[in-house]
């Protein structure tokens, strides 16, 4: 998936094909976060990880597919002892995560747009979005500060 | 399914006049597990009548930005109700959440529970 990561370090990869369901979500969740007992990520990483990745299949499972049963999610994950690296990707129309309103702003505090966007942005070290914008591949690198 | 009682998801105690809240959950992210504190959230102010309100997130070891909406949601309610609410007890990575997407602005946020509730006392 990396052309990073030596293959030596790497501590579990997979594709997972997830239902439009929470409860799938949660699974893979709890899979990664085994993983990661075999890493070298800190306290910090695993809750950054854990953060993004949940922001990340929240949007892809809600406001992708919409909750649609028939819809899939696809997960693509690979972890290595220093980093972690996922892509996602839905089966809705996709967004541009570029012309979300800014969540800072102090007229959209209150409003819940791109919030979960801007977290997955400040908790992994790389973020790219892909077109039409249902798939995201994200990457976070363990012991490194942000 | 559809019979089953909601759990209760929040611990509330009275200090005086003030509403002390505190989370059940470790992990505050599950959508149905948001909705159901939002709800008992909003019953507090809206059902009770309760305004002046205390969140201590000593036992919350993640939140999504779902369960933030909740809680500006819940600032809005008690502000409209005239009351005032205080976050406390917030570990470092969630306060993070509060401080990168800057609701720590509108929201009060302070580091023990005394000091909140004396703020909205």
């Amino acid at each position: 998936m990396s052309e990073k990561a030596p293959h030596s370090s790497e501590v579990g990869k997979d594709v997972v094909i997830l239902s439009s369901s929470p409860d799938q979500a949660r699974e893979l969740q709890d899979r990664i976060e085994a993983l990661l007992n075999s890493t070298d990520a800190t306290d910090r990483d695993r809750f950054c990880v854990r953060l993004a990745l949940e922001e990340a299949l929240v949007n892809a499972i809600k406001h992708g597919n919409q909750l649609d049963p028939k819809k899939k999610v696809t997960v693509r994950f690979q972890v290595w002892k220093h980093q972690a690296e996922f892509h996602i990707v839905d089966e809705g129309p996709g967004f541009d995560p570029n012309d979300l309103p800014d969540p800072t702003d102090i007229e959209n505090l209150e409003r819940p747009c791109g919030r979960g966007v801007m977290l997955i942005r400040h908790y992994m070290h790389e973020v790219e979005y892909f077109a039409p914008g249902n798939a995201v591949l994200m990457r976070r690198i363990f012991q490194k500060v942000t | 399914m559809s019979g089953q009682p909601r759990k209760r998801r929040l611990e509330v105690e009275d200090a005086g006049d003030v509403t002390v809240v505190n989370f059940v959950d470790k992990k505050i992210l599950e959508e149905q597990s948001i909705q159901t504190i939002g709800d008992q959230l909003f019953e507090l102010v809206d059902g009770e009548g309760r305004k002046k309100l205390v969140l201590n997130f000593s036992n919350v070891e993640y939140l999504s930005s779902a369960a933030l909406g909740k809680i500006i949601a819940l600032n809005n309610r008690v502000k409209k109700a005239g009351g005032k609410l205080a976050l406390c007890k917030i570990r470092p990575d969630i306060k993070d959440v509060f401080v990168i997407t800057k609701l720590d602005k509108i929201i009060k946020i302070v580091d023990d529970e005394q000091t909140a509730i004396q703020s909205v006392s």
